[in-house]
């Protein structure tokens, strides 16, 4: 009887923190088919200044599909700025594939001069906060020439020492006898990285990837200093500026753009978990 | 390993962007530190003009207030459930799945939801008056503070409970076993296995999720802007209003006085550990 018990509550209390994370999407479900009548009468009191306090239904009394169709058939500034965001993640893990795959496997696999100052100065690195860094990049950038365009972003993001610091993790756990025995073959140093690095260590290279897209989509920091176009802003810029009259139709809109990201963690659990356990645990 | 010099050559091309676009402009950075924004070697000048800064002050201040708040807050709750979640066994991955979910939401799409839930007329004192509480001004108050060290929770508990139980997974199960036979109880394994076999990952974790805390100011700054509440204006609020002034000696100084105080704190935990 005390094992039930305990078992009880232990589950209770895991339940209570699973809807504490899980609930922001349950509330964004429900709000993108709520009318707006019924998301004014519940928000009145925060949207118009009606007296008493906003309340909510989980589930709305009369469902509509009106701002599903109006944020993707009527809102051309939303797939304008969804658009941005696609390109800026599109461009970001390309770069990635091409720059940071190859450098987390030389850092991981080769001894040469110089090794170890580079992987101090990539943890350096990794570890400053954006505002440390804004001020220059902003000069660096603005010297290429390529401030108010979306390389702006991407090019800092595509040398995120985080994603090889990741890709290391992995690099590394893989066995010296499978290189001896591929060198043994007669494969070349290219093909080693072709052949042997890259399917071997693609956990470590699909959940840095994965890490990455996640932070594309919810970058803020770097187009509030380095767009001023505002028709260059990515999503998460436009989504906070969608005035209180349209709650409904924000709520819709939040959905929407978070579903790219909910989708990809749902396929990329697994990795996911295994690059967030790579980004600390050491194996 | 192989030593030889095709592996530079990976590296390099990535070297070179980190040169260009995160190394040289840190380096630039300390350099201007010591400059006059007009150019003019200046010494320790800029570290004192912000030093004496009170927006400065205030938000370092409050940067630390919320460190010390959250970071042993979050380890200690993300601990507790890692090893709950441990033990449930089938449904614990969808758990770690549930826990994990605010890492794929964009903080845009949520700050719709904080704003409708702790204004002064929101949901979260709708709540607070049923049960016969008082309501609280959130945003607008000190209670702002509560607010963001809740979002950084909500943000970073899977995140660490995954971290926690990786490092769990790493001890091997004999050793429970052992313990088991000699008469240890579950608490006695927590104490005696568990917490030291998982102490080396501890270091890291702490490290993470402190270099996390900084992105906490992606809330704070969509739901409060530039000039939140006085109890939640970070760091990161004075180094934005100071790059939109153009100040760049200020900004130069307290960039390097953050990354040095970052530096000690990470160097100053790892010898904690080393320590003990």
């Amino acid at each position: 009887m005390r094992y039930v018990a305990a078992r009880f509550c232990r589950m209770a209390i895991l339940i209570f923190f699973a809807v504490f994370t899980f609930g922001p999407v349950v509330f964004l479900a429900g709000g993108s088919i709520m009318g707006d009548a019924e998301v004014k009468s519940y928000l009145g009191p925060v949207l118009s200044g009606q007296e008493g306090y906003a309340m909510w239904r989980l589930l709305p009394l009369y469902p509509t599909l009106r701002h599903l169709v109006e944020v993707l058939f009527d809102a051309p500034e939303f797939f304008h700025m969804f658009w941005n965001t696609a390109k800026i993640t599109a461009g970001i893990l390309l770069g990635q594939v091409v720059f940071a795959v190859p450098a987390a496997w030389g850092l991981a696999r080769y001894r040469f001069r110089g090794k170890k100052l580079i992987y101090q100065i990539y943890i350096l690195l990794m570890m400053m906060p954006f505002q440390v860094m804004m001020l220059s990049e902003y000069l660096v950038l603005d010297g290429l020439e390529l401030l108010d365009t979306l390389w702006a972003v991407i090019w800092p993001g595509v040398f995120s020492t985080f994603s090889v610091f990741i890709m290391y993790r992995f690099f590394s756990g893989i066995p010296e006898d499978i290189m001896e025995a591929a060198r043994v073959d007669g494969a070349g140093e290219w093909q080693m990285f072709l052949r042997v690095g890259v399917p071997l260590g693609k956990t470590g290279i699909v959940s840095a990837l994965l890490l990455q897209f996640l932070e594309c989509f919810s970058m803020i920091e770097q187009p509030i200093a380095y767009l001023k176009d505002k028709t260059l802003y990515p999503l998460s810029m436009y989504l906070p500026e969608i005035d209180a009259g349209r709650t409904g139709f924000a709520l819709c809109a939040s959905l929407i753009a978070l579903l790219p990201t909910l989708f990809l963690f749902m396929a990329g659990s697994d990795y996911l978990e295994q690059g967030i356990a790579a980004s600390a645990i050491k194996e | 390993m192989k030593k030889k010099h095709t592996g530079i050559l990976f590296v390099l091309p990535h070297f070179l962007g980190v040169c260009i676009f995160l190394f040289l402009p840190f380096l630039d950075v300390v350099r201007r530190s010591v400059f006059r924004a007009a150019g003019s070697f200046c010494g320790l000048d800029n570290f004192k003009t912000v030093l004496a800064n009170d927006a400065f002050r205030l938000a370092a201040g409050n940067t630390l207030r919320f460190t010390l708040v959250c970071l042993p807050l979050l380890l200690v709750l993300s601990l507790c459930l890692a090893v709950l979640v441990y033990g449930v066994g089938r449904a614990a991955g969808a758990l770690k799945n549930a826990y994990l979910v605010p890492l794929a939401i964009p903080a845009a799409c949520v700050v719709l939801i904080w704003r409708l839930l702790f204004d002064a007329h929101g949901m979260v004192n709708g709540v607070v008056t049923t049960l016969g509480g008082t309501a609280v001004d959130w945003m607008n108050t000190g209670s702002a503070f509560y607010v963001l060290v809740g979002s950084y929770i909500w943000k970073n508990l899977g995140y660490v409970v995954v971290l926690w139980m990786a490092a769990m997974d790493a001890i091997p199960g004999t050793v429970y076993e052992a313990a088991r036979i000699d008469g240890a109880g579950r608490i006695a394994s927590f104490f005696y296995i568990t917490l030291p076999c998982i102490r080396p990952a501890a270091f890291t974790i702490v490290v993470v999720s402190f270099l996390n805390s900084f992105r906490v100011f992606r809330e704070a700054y969509l739901v409060a802007g530039n000039y939140p509440h006085d109890s939640i204006y970070l760091l990161q609020h004075v180094f934005n209003n100071w790059f939109l002034d153009l100040s760049v000696d200020k900004m130069a100084a307290g960039a390097v006085l953050l990354s040095i105080v970052i530096c000690a704190a990470v160097w100053m935990m790892q010898r904690m550990w080393e320590d003990q």
